[in-house]
């Protein structure tokens, strides 16, 4: 499997560690639900057979966190994007 | 039929002829008292022990593809009871203490050998944290044996002890720890559930669990509506997929593992031997193919075949302990998927619908519970009451704080 860094290029997915599921969001610690909110947000995962939003690292390269948009049955990667809005803006 | 030395002198007399199939293929009927979704060997242990120990027939074991064709037929075999936190250990001692009656309960040659298992530790630390472990089973009644460097040496002597990067200082031995024949588990407890009257459907797979007033009613399937008053999940990597059906959210990501096997040599390895320094796993089939495997892959994955990086990493981790085998050559290596749990260790409870039961979450070590899980399982679906032995084994651990995490990483799925 290979992965196309926005800043680098293709790369080896060796050169990249993963973390999980992307677009997580902290829930709000003083929400009324937040105990529920943080078990799901820590425990609860959709992991789809299919298409998929996830966090990896390019730990051997720029060191940047991106977004991969892969599909789980095939390991086809559809799209790959900074983590950060700050960059992505920056990158367009 | 029941087995033994008196069918096998019938048999020869006429031309091995008479076998008859070890379980029936039946029509699906419109309506069983419990459905078991997977037949695979958790699957079926359920369904036979549900049979067997609390007398129930009206069941049923849904299956996608064939009976065993998941990770019961795709593991490494490995059989074990070396546990260190106090929810695993009474669990998997008990499910060990099953395998050690199994083939004479269930009527069927499982090759259940136990030739004991190794784990090797490289360090001073490493020794420390598995005299530990070794305390905490004996504290629990499971026998285990700190061996040092000769102790290791006299048992398994062709290892590379003076290796520069992990030099092998000694290990800890559970000597009632070993291996069977994954296939021959799935098949025993096909046959003896079948022969109690349990429907196993093969080639049925499930589309949706059918759910009103909050009370399961049965499965849509690829062969029509089957009823059922208590459904039972044991869909090992599939269980998240299977679930959403239901509305269920679970704390399961699903990965690849590979496994290897290698053409046939003389008898080597006299047990399983495991490396400290990374994750790897190493045994000797009967047939004498080295049967060996290392860590997830490490991104949430479907596809049941494995990656090269994966490869690469398990035959260095061979190398590091063993390179004795560097020339023999792989036959074979595959991937099945596996239901990853957020702290490692398995969920067998029932859930806020009524009438639906879970059994996931078995990350990379469901083959050695396979029994245990079966019975455990069991005994909650037909009581509706949790299995001592099971107790901590609870869906709700991960918001009320008890979690199980063996190897210490976290909600971290693809680390355990």
């Amino acid at each position: 499997m290979r992965i196309k860094c926005p800043y680098c290029g293709e790369r080896d997915s060796q050169e990249f560690s993963f973390l999980g599921q992307a677009d997580l969001v902290r829930p709000d610690p003083d929400g009324t639900d937040a105990q529920q909110a943080f078990h799901d947000y820590v425990h609860i995962r959709p992991n789809p057979a299919g298409v998929n939003r996830e966090l990896w690292l390019h730990a051997h390269g720029c060191r940047s966190w991106i977004i991969v948009e892969r599909n789980t049955l095939t390991h086809a990667i559809s799209s790959v994007e900074y983590a950060s809005p700050r960059f992505r803006e920056k990158a367009q | 039929m029941k087995y033994s030395i008196f069918s096998l002198i019938h048999q020869a007399f006429r031309q091995q002829q008479d076998w008859k199939p070890a379980w029936r293929e039946p029509e699906p009927k419109r309506e069983y008292d419990i459905i078991i979704i997977g037949g695979g060997g958790h699957g079926l242990a359920t369904a036979y022990y549900l049979a067997k120990e609390h007398g129930l027939r009206n069941i049923a074991v849904v299956e996608k593809g064939y009976i065993g064709g998941g990770s019961v037929g795709r593991n490494t075999t490995i059989v074990r009871s070396n546990y260190q936190e106090p929810g695993n250990i009474p669990f998997y001692e008990w499910s060990l203490k099953l395998w050690e009656g199994l083939e004479q309960d269930f009527n069927y040659n499982a090759m259940m050998s136990q030739r004991g298992v190794l784990n090797l530790y490289h360090s001073d630390s490493q020794r420390d944290e598995y005299a530990r472990r070794g305390n905490a089973m004996m504290m629990h009644g499971v026998k285990a044996d700190l061996l040092d460097r000769d102790g290791v040496r006299a048992l398994v002597p062709f290892l590379d002890f003076e290796n520069g990067r992990f030099p092998i200082q000694g290990g800890l031995l559970q000597k009632r720890g070993g291996t069977a024949r994954h296939d021959a588990v799935a098949w025993g407890f096909a046959r003896g559930a079948d022969s109690r009257g349990v429907d196993i459907l093969q080639n049925t797979e499930v589309k949706q669990i059918r759910v009103e007033n909050g009370r399961t009613i049965g499965v849509e399937t690829n062969r029509g509506f089957i009823g059922a008053k208590k459904i039972g999940l044991a869909a090992a990597g599939n269980t998240t997929r299977v679930a959403e059906t239901a509305g269920l959210r679970l704390p399961i990501e699903s990965y690849v593992l590979q496994a290897f096997v290698t053409e046939a040599i003389k008898p080597l390895i006299p047990c399983v031997v495991t490396f400290g320094g990374g994750h790897f796993y190493i045994s000797q089939s009967d047939k004498g193919g080295l049967v060996f495997g290392a860590s997830l892959d490490g991104y949430t994955s479907y596809a049941a075949r494995g990656n090269l990086p994966g490869v690469e990493d398990t035959i260095e981790e061979a190398m590091a302990i063993m390179p004795g085998i560097s020339r023999v050559r792989l036959l074979r290596h595959w991937g099945g998927i596996m239901d990853m749990s957020m702290d490692g260790s398995p969920i067998i409870d029932k859930t806020h619908i009524d009438g639906l039961y879970l059994n996931c979450g078995w990350c990379y070590g469901g083959f050695k519970a396979t029994p245990g899980s079966g019975w455990c399982f069991a005994h909650l679906i037909a009581t509706n009451e949790t299995h001592p032995n099971a107790k901590a084994l609870r869906l709700d651990r991960f918001a009320t704080g008890h979690v199980i995490d063996e190897s210490g990483t976290g909600a971290q799925p693809n680390l355990h």
